[in-house]
């Protein structure tokens, strides 16, 4: 359980806003100047996902969630820092030199409207990666697979000469996992994969995700709004702010005892039925759009407990005695401790 | 519940062209255009069987037979749509004219395509440093007057290798000129459509699974880029025939010898006004109707390819 699958140390991503290099030229006062602006996607992501786990990835709108799935996947190149998948360094590889870790990671897409190629049928879909990677398989056993795979994700063999339009938004989603699963990856990284789906169709995607991680001892970096479906989910979770990890930590742990200022005011945002009493934590202004590198804490604008050395220094991540790990100067200090 | 397998509804594997099809059949005007179109190809494809005369025979070119009128007027059983000035049989002539138009339209657009269809999957799927460079080719292209370009190019060929070996090549080179001159259009086109398809899931699922990029531009995105590509080629094969005819007009197109529909007119231009009118007349309407037909089909399917036109 506690080998290491995924380390990530420092990972960082800048996407340049003006991307043609002309428009990089400016004049200003009287020179012309060359000045490249980027949003900072990551601003230093350091992340272990173990074997077996369930890491899910939550934090609101634009705070680098799916682009650090990108990163991990080598859909997008970071700009710094590095990815192991269990101790060998992906990130620099090019793709032939990847191709063997690329069986070993699949990703599940967040809208199974365009993530199935709508001029391909079910069948197609699938023994192409299939048998790209496994060129020796007969045409036989090629249909035995995916006949096979077809039926372990709830779908009808019959069904695999259909075109992805004629499936329902969940049916298309276990195709897509299907189709991820085809490789025999024992790394899922899943983006959203239920935020397109109705509440009754989500929970059986859930499940199915469930059932395939205990057949196939997978381990799944799951990102989600959905806080439910965290606590249904994960075995730990990470919070995400504007491009850094706040806070790490198992389960059971965040949801009993959110550390974080931003922890807490997002669980306090999750509707409940046991009590009516706890008032949401309110935040104050929007999430800042990252076009320079923050100085000090990516969450100080809109935290309630800053100081002084918030604006000035990045908090590290700091291990805390219940095996949670935060970064805040607030929780380092004490202050935050009622 | 189950359901015996015979009366699932198989897929069918061209949803495209059930669409097209069943379109097709709604629209009455989109419907004649068709019927002309496949005339036109079936008397282009059989003209040596239809065609009253031989055009290879020597007999066939008789001076003492030039510039009778249509059936009509002259009352001449042997010739329909009367002799040109060299005494020639107008409706074979036509025939086998529409025969080269059309091969040089449809192979100088089937040259557009391939090329236009490569350099705007690299621009677009690639998209950076290899996209400037290729869209400002592009821009360059489109610059100059297809036209011209053409003229220059024929101009200078006949006069570097004589009019003989120009006359005996007229037809690649007539396919060459025009097919290099038009990609950009098809290029634009692909271009736009593959930066709206990049951007979908699949593509990037197909990148995860490591399948290169050559077979993900044309296996994954080609397919789905493909309605506008049938627009285009269809109203190109119109302009190419237009071009070609007009190069021809000009004598810089194919030898009277074997002439296409553009040479005819280009020929009875001269007699025009010395009575003969049907030699020009003729091919001219026969063109006319050709293109006429051709555009007609391609908006139609611009419009019925394209679901944000809405009618009413």
């Amino acid at each position: 359980m506690n080998t290491p699958l995924i380390q990530i140390r420092g990972l960082e991503k800048a996407f340049s806003t003006n991307d043609s290099w002309l428009g990089q030229w400016r004049f200003k006062s009287g020179k012309l100047t060359r000045h490249q602006d980027s949003v900072h996607a990551l601003n230093g992501v350091d992340l272990t996902i173990y074997k077996g786990e369930t890491l899910c990835v939550v934090g609101e709108t634009g705070c680098g969630k799916s682009t650090l799935a990108r990163v991990i996947m080598g859909l997008t190149e970071p700009t710094k820092g590095e990815i192991d998948y269990l101790g060998h360094r992906i990130d620099h590889l090019n793709n032939r030199q990847r191709m063997f870790y690329r069986r070993r990671m699949q990703m599940v897409f967040q809208n199974p409207y365009a993530s199935l190629n709508p001029r391909m049928t079910v069948y197609q879909t699938l023994s192409e990666p299939i048998s790209f990677h496994q060129p020796g398989l007969s045409s036989v056993q090629l249909d035995q697979k995916i006949d096979g795979l077809l039926e372990s994700v709830g779908i009808s063999a019959t069904g695999s000469d259909r075109y992805p339009h004629e499936f329902s938004g969940g049916q298309r989603q276990r195709i897509s996992l299907a189709r991820a699963l085809s490789v025999e990856p024992d790394f899922i990284v899943a983006d959203e994969p239920l935020s397109a789906l109705d509440v009754s169709v989500q929970a059986q995607v859930l499940n199915l995700m469930m059932d395939k991680q205990e057949e196939r001892n997978l381990s799944y970096l799951f990102i989600t709004h959905d806080l439910a479906v965290v606590e249904h989910f994960a075995t730990r979770v990470a919070v995400m702010y504007l491009g850094r990890i706040c806070e790490l930590a198992p389960r059971d742990v965040l949801f009993r005892t959110p550390k974080h200022p931003y922890t807490q005011a997002l669980l306090s945002a999750i509707p409940r039925l046991d009590t009516t009493s706890a008032d949401p934590i309110r935040l104050i202004g929007e999430v800042p759009t990252s076009t320079k590198k923050p100085s000090g804490c990516v969450f100080q604008a809109r935290c309630p407990y800053a100081n002084q050395r918030c604006y000035e220094a990045s908090p590290a991540i700091k291990e805390q005695p219940d095996g949670s790990s935060v970064a805040c100067h607030a929780i380092e200090e004490g202050r935050l401790w009622k | 519940m189950k359901y015996p397998r015979k009366e699932l509804i198989q897929p069918l594997s061209g949803s495209r062209w059930n669409h097209i099809v069943s379109g097709l059949i709604g629209d009455k005007l989109a419907m004649l255009a068709l019927i002309v179109f496949v005339f036109y190809c079936l008397v282009a494809l059989l003209a040596p069987l239809v065609a009253p005369f031989d055009m290879a025979d020597p007999q066939f070119m008789d001076l003492m037979q030039s510039d009778i009128p249509p059936r009509w007027i002259s009352g001449d059983e042997r010739f329909l749509l009367g002799t040109d000035a060299q005494g020639r049989d107008l409706l074979s002539v036509i025939l086998y004219g529409t025969r080269l138009s059309l091969t040089i339209g449809i192979c100088a657009v089937l040259i557009q395509a391939t090329l236009g269809i490569c350099i705007g999957l690299m621009a677009g799927y690639f998209g950076g440093r290899i996209d400037n460079f290729l869209m400002r080719c592009a821009d360059i292209q489109l610059s100059f007057s297809n036209m011209m370009v053409a003229i220059v190019f024929l101009a200078i060929f006949q006069s570097m290798f004589g009019m003989a070996y120009f006359q005996q090549f007229a037809m690649i080179i007539l396919i060459l000129v025009i097919g290099l001159t038009e990609w950009p259009l098809f290029a634009r086109t692909i271009r736009a459509s593959v930066l709206a398809e990049k951007q979908k899931e699949y593509v990037d699922a197909a990148r995860i699974m490591g399948i290169g990029s050559r077979r993900v531009m044309f296996r994954h995105i080609l397919p789905n880029t493909l309605s506008p590509i049938l627009v285009i080629f269809t109203i190109q094969i119109a302009n190419a025939i237009v071009a070609e005819a007009a190069l021809s007009f000009l004598g810089l197109g194919m030898p009277a010898t074997q002439p296409s529909l553009g040479s005819l007119i280009s020929e009875g231009f001269a007699y025009m006004f010395s009575g003969s009118w049907w030699i020009c007349v003729i091919p001219s309407v026969t063109l006319i109707v050709l293109i006429m037909a051709m555009n007609l089909l391609g908006d139609w399917l611009r419009d019925h390819l394209n679901p944000r036109t809405y009618k009413d």
